[in-house]
């Protein structure tokens, strides 16, 4: 005989072989709501605060956060505000990046509740502070890619990430947009979020907008999330276009986009299939407007365009000059939009975009990207990050990821900014070395690294205001005069990581 | 030198604003608040002193509000709060 019954010694010797339960069919019981009722109850979907003690978050770990929502973020300082209510202390902050609207961190990190911060950048009050000597411990400052890398590498382990989205079914399948007609925020690319969601041991998704499941098309799958909090509000989606990625009118921007954009088209890469990104900064995010003429004068067309994506990059797209987006991080409503709408319009996650070690990052198949600077020195190192009155003022982005990835990477920076000097004889912080920079373009020339002649060449032949960037740096000097050394002192505010992982520079406090 | 309330210049960046006001005590008095003083705050109040010395001021109080101003652009703000301060038109020759 061989009925199950026959099989029952064989299976229990099966399963002790194996360490495994014998099936006991009486555990089974099936449920029987109707499943419209059940996908709205989710046992995942709790308080921000019962989110938090189940999460079993305790001092002295690592929490995250993204940054998408840039000067509109709200989830930042509502979950911290929480977290100093609850009591918690000693907490790694770990932030994609941090930006004026986080000022009342200054509090908490006063109050012991924030004692560590990692980031790619820091501005406003909260910045000041910190130059300043706020911390015990320097913030410790990472590119968009190298973030994305450390986090899969467990040198940035996350405890808890709380990643806000503009839309989440009771599961926590998650968005930067929503379709639903209750949307109240959007954000478009979740991208620096992924990889927190992945490989935070405990995530947390906020939402402004709780939609039936399944939430279609998510960025954010349920199989990493535990848990859902409801919120008023995530973020204002109207502030995300604003400071460092607003629409420039300013003259001299536009004049150097122009010339940028030139540099481009006589560069060698601007042929068909070439592909683009440009950076944060006024100039830099405008040359996609002046390469437009270009492209369709001469019949080329982009196989795509990486990075921040922008309205200028959405409307080549759509005119059939750009073939696909992919897209870090929204810049505007219009790009988030379009991912939400376009199935050639990809979100990347922050590891695949411009990781070093990633194989498959973007950034390595990336032709030109045009950045910004806060100053150049005459060995065409950049910094992006601290003032030139030595208080940390911007953010390390992908500035570093894409120009050494790129096969060509312009800097646009005008020769001074009121007073302050743009090209100098050295950065006060390297950022990105310049062995990674090839041209530099200001409203008194361009300067072409030594490392690229063919470069030069190309330039001149096309007839374009070539100088010796040394020249640029006198011509700056000879404008403001001679600066007085700034006041640092003898303590490490921060510490800028390469993205290879080594610890490539260190800013002093200033001490006035 | 008789001096009444007067300004030049504006706060965009770029510029500088100077209010000249009649000297509570002998000299001339300057205060600075600027956007650069850290690296360039003694250089501006040389420049406005030299200017405004060389125009034969020597007793008045200065408030200067510095928005990144080249010097070009101090001097300039400096001579016409001079001109709407002492009524005297230095360019009129």
């Amino acid at each position: 005989m061989n009925s199950i019954k026959d099989r029952a010694a064989l299976i229990a010797q099966a399963a002790q072989k194996m360490n495994k339960e014998v099936y006991n069919d009486s555990n089974m019981k099936k449920i029987i709501t109707p499943r419209h009722e059940l996908q709205r109850q989710s046992g995942k979907v709790v308080t921000l605060e019962e989110a938090i003690k189940r999460t079993g978050l305790k001092d002295g770990m690592t929490i995250s956060f993204h940054h998408h929502f840039r000067g509109g973020d709200k989830v930042i300082n509502m979950v911290v505000d929480k977290l100093a209510e609850m009591g918690f202390k000693n907490l790694h902050l770990a932030s994609s990046s941090l930006i004026d609207v986080h000022e009342p961190l200054i509090e908490h990190i006063r109050n012991g509740v924030i004692t560590q911060i990692s980031t790619s950048g820091l501005r406003g009050k909260l910045a000041n502070e910190i130059s300043h000597g706020l911390m015990k411990e320097p913030v410790v400052f990472r590119s968009h890619g190298s973030r994305g890398y450390a986090i899969k590498s467990g040198e940035l382990h996350i405890d808890v990430a709380f990643l806000g989205a503009s839309s989440s079914d009771p599961l926590g399948n998650a968005a930067g947009f929503s379709t639903s007609e209750n949307a109240k925020s959007i954000c478009g690319s979740l991208g620096y979020a992924l990889p927190d969601a992945k490989y935070a041991d405990h995530t947390v998704i906020l939402t402004d907008d709780l939609v039936d499941y399944p939430n279609q098309h998510n960025a954010i799958s349920e199989a990493d999330v535990e848990f859902v909090v409801v919120v008023d509000s995530v973020g204002d989606s109207s502030k995300i276009s604003s400071g460092a990625i607003r629409d420039t009118k300013n003259p001299r921007d536009i004049l150097l986009a122009k010339q940028a954009a030139k540099v481009v088209m006589n560069s060698g890469y601007f042929e068909n299939g070439f592909s683009l990104q440009t950076g944060s900064g006024g100039a830099s995010l405008a040359v996609t407007k002046y390469l437009r003429q270009g492209m369709i004068d001469k019949g080329i067309k982009a196989s795509f365009a990486l990075g921040g994506i922008t309205s200028h990059m959405v409307k080549l797209h759509q005119e059939g000059l750009i073939d696909r987006l992919i897209d870090v991080q929204s810049f505007d409503k219009v790009a988030a939009e379009s991912l939400m709408n376009d199935c050639k319009h990809k979100s990347v996650s922050a590891n695949e975009y411009a990781a070093m070690l990633e194989p498959g990052s973007a950034t390595h198949y990336l032709d030109v990207v045009i950045l910004s600077a806060l100053e150049v020195d005459v060995n065409f190192n950049v910094n992006v990050l601290v003032g030139s009155d030595g208080i940390i003022r911007g953010a390390i982005g992908g500035h570093p990821d894409t120009a050494a990835d790129s096969a060509l990477s312009v800097i646009v920076c005008p020769l001074l900014r009121g007073r302050i000097p743009c090209v100098v004889e050295e950065v006060t912080t390297l950022i990105t070395p310049g062995s990674n920079v090839d041209v530099v373009v200001t409203e008194y020339g361009i300067a072409v690294n030594p490392n690229r002649p063919e470069i030069k060449k190309r330039l001149e032949d096309a007839g374009m205001n070539i100088v010796d960037i040394h020249d640029l740096a006198d011509k700056a000097r000879k404008i403001i005069g001679t600066p007085d050394p700034l006041p640092f002192g003898d303590k490490v505010v921060g510490v800028v990581l390469n993205r290879d992982g080594s610890v490539q520079d260190v800013i002093k406090n200033i001490t006035e | 030198m008789e001096v009444k309330n007067a300004a030049a210049g504006t706060l965009e960046s770029g510029d500088i604003l100077i209010q000249i006001a009649p000297a509570q005590q002998a000299g001339l008095h300057i205060d600075l608040d600027s956007t650069v003083a850290y690296q360039f705050g003694a250089q501006i109040k040389k420049v406005i002193t030299e200017t405004l010395t060389g125009l034969g001021l020597e007793n008045a109080d200065v408030k200067a509000t510095d928005k990144g101003a080249l010097d070009c652009t101090i001097r300039a703000r400096a001579t016409a709060a001079f001109v709407r301060a002492t009524g005297k038109d230095v360019w009129a020759d």
